[in-house]
């Protein structure tokens, strides 16, 4: 059976694919739910397939094996092939079945919507990108899915497309991913360089000896940008809070779960690249901070449900960088894996509140709504508990983990301890805000809104997706590392950083960061179950500091005149006194010259064909007198 | 001495011939002028042993293009309407430069014709022996010249058919 | 015996007067008379310089000639008629519409 299973791994990225083809060309003529129920039983079997695939790793005998589909270019390494082992399989699993659970949902949000059929086509074909993105056996394979998750990512911002800011943001994130793309393709011309394979089996193993420090870290800081533009790190991760025009779902699969954690997952991935340099580690943990820092302030200000939760994600991710920067690759993966569930479940209660507020997302008009919807509020207060790092919950474990990484790793990365705790007493408080301003307090709602508990297509994965934020964390605790075990075989060969040893120093790590997460939790608790007058004055006493987190430092201001503008107007000049006069007035030119020469000998074309023949005998006759003179 | 005699009487022949061509101003006369054009070079011909080439001359040029002439001079009716007075103002200069060239080409050939002939040596053979057979006219024909034989078929075959595609009379409706 | 160098004087007078009438005449049939002078001239000249040269590949040469001639006389009689099908004109004169 798991045999069977692991044959037919292809099938997880065959069936979302399938699905997407299928409802590309029949999906516009099917009844509204078949379309998104045919879609969700794709990648629901895609979930089967993988999870009965990964049953050996869960008993512990399972081996990582490499499955070659088809052989493209085997000399460079860039093959069809699918590399099984527990950190694709983790992948593979949270992909498929978050994305599972989002998908039914999606069902129930986009019901009434004229593109529906459309709207699944590109969910699923995200899943097959994202799924040919971590089970590639080759970094040719992931960039190919790397690059398709981006388009799907362009795709679905955009679906709403005739919205122009809709168009805009997905031309935004197409663009500043480009940059990325741009340190990923010069990272993999660098790697190919040196192995003269892109095959993850001929570099992981050999890595040590032939890569130096130097290439390593030029390597190591050249994914980084890659996975910066990607996951949305410093300075690349304007295009997330703007990716929010997407359709909540989408928000929820791609820029939360799923694909923006394609970054994580390349370096986590390239754990023995990293290995060595230790220079890209640190900027890895350190940009990973500065952004968990930067977007915790932004997301405190924000009042638009979507903005804060971007931001949110944007913070989050920043900590999976600081984990993985920190060599601590468990708790990055740990944390990667409880974020997608608790992280999912707060786009998709938004959703249900956005739904049941007719499409408003502005918290000040919001306030109250638990009486009126109490599924999404109970599940969105269970993931807001998650991730402010209230124990037991999922949150609390694997921020912990990375927290206490940080603190035994030392010297540098201790400040990025102090960092992380003070992001972890932000993200605590802007989460509670957030819940506090649309749940709790009085209502202030206009009086055409009628909020209602959404239906139970939707509330459904609300309630999985909060079981799961429940018991999630409990596959990695001091009490019992499953999840380290699960993983271990991956980073065999690369050093690792675990957090403190013993139970005191767990208690006092643990102690800290719930202290931290009690703090934001208590003050903006207190702050905002007050009316708006009051917690209004609140914020505006924190005038001016409070008017840059709100507008997010103004950084869109501010690439907007060093980066775009300027672009803009090179290219203006590139368009009108390059191209215009020279290109065109060399193309223009020969068209001119042609013209001119066919107006002057035109006359020769008399239309006589004895005219002709007189030619031809004068050309005939000047050849034999030629002839006749060079003696031929 | 008898070469002589023939050669001075055919060219004769096939030089009136020729300007009959040009000069008549009833096509059927000139098709006649032609015909004793080819019926002379024949002749000549017979005299350099070609026998073959001879035949040929007879029996597809004077036989079966000149018959095709006529039937077309009949088929699209005599046209006298051409007067010896030159339309075009160009062509009269032109043709009157070329004449010139032509003609002293002409006495030049005549005067300074007596070229040495330096025979190549790889396809020689004694022409007089083979006493103007076909069989040495086929011998090189059909191994050296083979698949230019085989591509001369087609295009007799293409020219048909292009024929009959050109002259081909669809009525209206 | 002749010297060859006078049937080349004969070619080469059959071929101005080809060539004259050629650039001459407006009737497109007299025309393609002409061009049988032409070829025919030319053919006499293969033929008298293949005995010379005792070379029979002379002989061989005129025989693809006369078959190519045949076929250009066959399609170009057959576009003579076309042509006077349209304009009831056999002079290439009055069949100027590629004038540039």
């Amino acid at each position: 059976m798991t045999d069977l299973a692991i044959d037919l791994l292809w099938l997880v990225i065959l069936l979302p694919l399938a699905g997407a083809l299928f409802l590309h060309f029949v999906g516009q003529r099917l009844p509204e739910p078949m379309a998104g129920l045919l879609a969700s039983a794709a990648i629901g079997l895609s979930f089967l397939v993988g999870l009965v695939g990964a049953f050996p790793f869960f008993q512990g005998d399972g081996e990582a094996t490499t499955i070659l589909l088809w052989s493209w270019m085997p000399a460079i390494g860039a093959n069809l092939e699918l590399l099984w082992d527990p950190l694709s399989a983790l992948m593979t699993l949270i992909v498929t079945g978050v994305g599972f659970l989002i998908h039914v949902f999606a069902i129930g949000y986009m019901h009434g919507d004229e593109r529906f059929g459309r709207f699944f086509v590109n969910l699923n074909l995200f899943a097959a990108s994202m799924l040919t993105l971590v089970l590639a056996g080759n970094y040719a394979m992931l960039f190919l899915g790397w690059e398709l998750v981006g388009l799907c990512s362009y795709l679905l911002i955009g679906f709403w497309f005739t919205r122009d800011s809709a168009a805009g943001a997905a031309k935004k994130a197409f663009v500043v991913n480009r940059i990325g793309d741009f340190g990923m393709m010069v990272a993999l011309m660098l790697v190919f360089a040196a192995f003269g394979t892109l095959s993850y089996a001929g570099i992981f193993d050999r890595a040590g000896e032939v890569l130096t420090t130097g290439v390593a870290t030029a390597i190591g800081l050249l994914f980084l940008l890659a996975a910066a533009g990607k996951s949305a790190q410093i300075p690349l991760y304007v295009w997330l809070p703007d990716a929010m025009e997407g359709p909540t779902p989408v928000s929820a699969l791609i820029h939360a779960a799923t694909m923006v954690t394609a970054g994580v997952y390349l370096v986590a991935r390239s754990a023995a690249i990293f290995e060595l340099s230790p220079t890209a580690q640190v900027t890895v943990a350190t940009i990973g901070a500065a952004t968990a820092l930067w977007a915790a302030s932004i997301a405190i200000a924000q009042y638009d449900i979507k903005k804060v939760l971007a931001y949110s994600t944007i913070s989050q991710l920043g900590y999976m960088f600081m984990a993985v920067g920190a060599t601590a690759y468990v708790a990055g993966i740990f944390h990667l894996m409880t974020h997608a569930f608790f992280k999912a479940l707060l786009f998709l209660g938004a959703g249900s509140v956005i739904h049941a507020m007719s499409d408003e997302q502005d918290m000040r008009k919001m306030g109250g709504l638990l009486s009126k919807m109490p599924v999404t509020g109970v599940t969105m207060g269970i993931a807001t508990l998650a991730i402010a790092g209230v124990p037991p919950l999922a949150g609390f474990w694997s921020k912990d983990e990375i927290l206490g990484s940080l603190f035994a790793r030392g010297g540098w990365y201790g400040v990025l301890w102090v960092v992380g705790l003070l992001t972890a007493a932000m993200t605590a408080f802007y989460m509670t805000r957030q819940w506090v301003m649309v749940f709790w307090g009085e209502p202030r709602w206009s009086e055409d809104a009628h909020p209602h508990e959404s239906p139970g297509m939707m509330t459904l994965p609300l309630i999985a997706l909060a079981a799961l934020t429940v018991v999630g964390g409990f596959v990695n605790t001091p009490f019992r590392f499953t999840l380290e075990h699960f993983l271990e075989p991956v980073f065999e060969g690369v050093s690792m950083q675990h957090p403190p040893e013993g139970w005191g120093m767990f208690a006092l790590m643990a102690g800290i960061s719930v202290f931290a997460g009690l703090v934001g939790l208590a003050a903006a608790g207190l702050a905002y179950r007050r009316p708006m007058e009051d917690w209004a004055e609140f914020e505006q006493g924190l005038q001016p500091v409070w008017g840059w987190w709100e507008q997010a430092y103004r950084v869109d201001d501010f690439y907007n005149v060093t980066v775009v503008q300027p672009g803009k107007k090179a290219a203006e000049a590139a368009a009108f006194s390059v191209d215009l006069p020279v290109i065109d007035g060399a193309v223009n030119g020969v068209g001119r010259l042609a013209r001119g020469i066919g107006e002057r000998v035109r006359v020769l074309q008399t239309g006589q064909v004895r005219n002709y023949a007189a030619l031809l005998f004068a050309g005939a006759i000047a050849l034999v007198v030629w002839l006749a003179v060079t003696g031929a | 001495m008898v070469e002589a005699v023939l050669f001075v009487l055919m060219a004769v022949a096939a030089l009136t011939g020729a300007v009959t061509v040009v000069l008549a101003r009833n096509p059927i006369y000139s098709a006649i002028g032609l015909l004793g054009t080819l019926f002379s070079v024949a002749v000549i011909y017979v005299v350099h042993l070609a026998h073959l080439v001879a035949a040929v001359q007879v029996i597809v040029y004077a036989g079966a293009v000149l018959t095709l002439f006529l039937f077309v001079i009949m088929l699209i009716g005599v046209d006298k309407s051409e007067r010896r007075i030159e339309t075009l103002p160009s062509q009269r200069i032109g043709v009157g430069a070329i004449a010139i060239l032509l003609i002293a080409g002409v006495v030049a050939i005549t005067v300074f014709g007596n070229f040495e002939w330096v025979p190549a040596a790889a396809s020689v053979i004694d022409l007089d022996a083979t006493n103007g057979t076909v069989a040495a006219v086929a011998e090189p024909m059909f191994t050296d010249w083979v698949l230019a034989f085989e591509a001369t078929a087609l295009l007799l075959t293409i020219g048909a058919a292009g024929a009959v595609a050109l002259a081909h009379y669809r009525r209206r409706n | 015996m002749v010297a060859p160098g006078w049937y080349m004087a004969l070619a080469a007078a059959l071929f101005l007067v080809g060539a004259l009438g050629l650039l001459i005449r407006r009737n497109a049939l007299v025309m393609f008379m002409c061009i049988e002078l032409m070829l025919n001239a030319v053919n006499l000249t293969l033929v008298a310089a293949g005995r010379a040269l005792n070379d029979i590949n002379g002989q061989v040469a005129v025989f693809f000639i006369l078959v190519v001639a045949a076929a250009e006389v066959v399609v170009g009689l057959a576009i003579i008629v076309s042509i006077f099908r349209l304009r009831s004109t056999a002079s290439v004169d009055e069949l100027s519409e590629m004038k540039g």
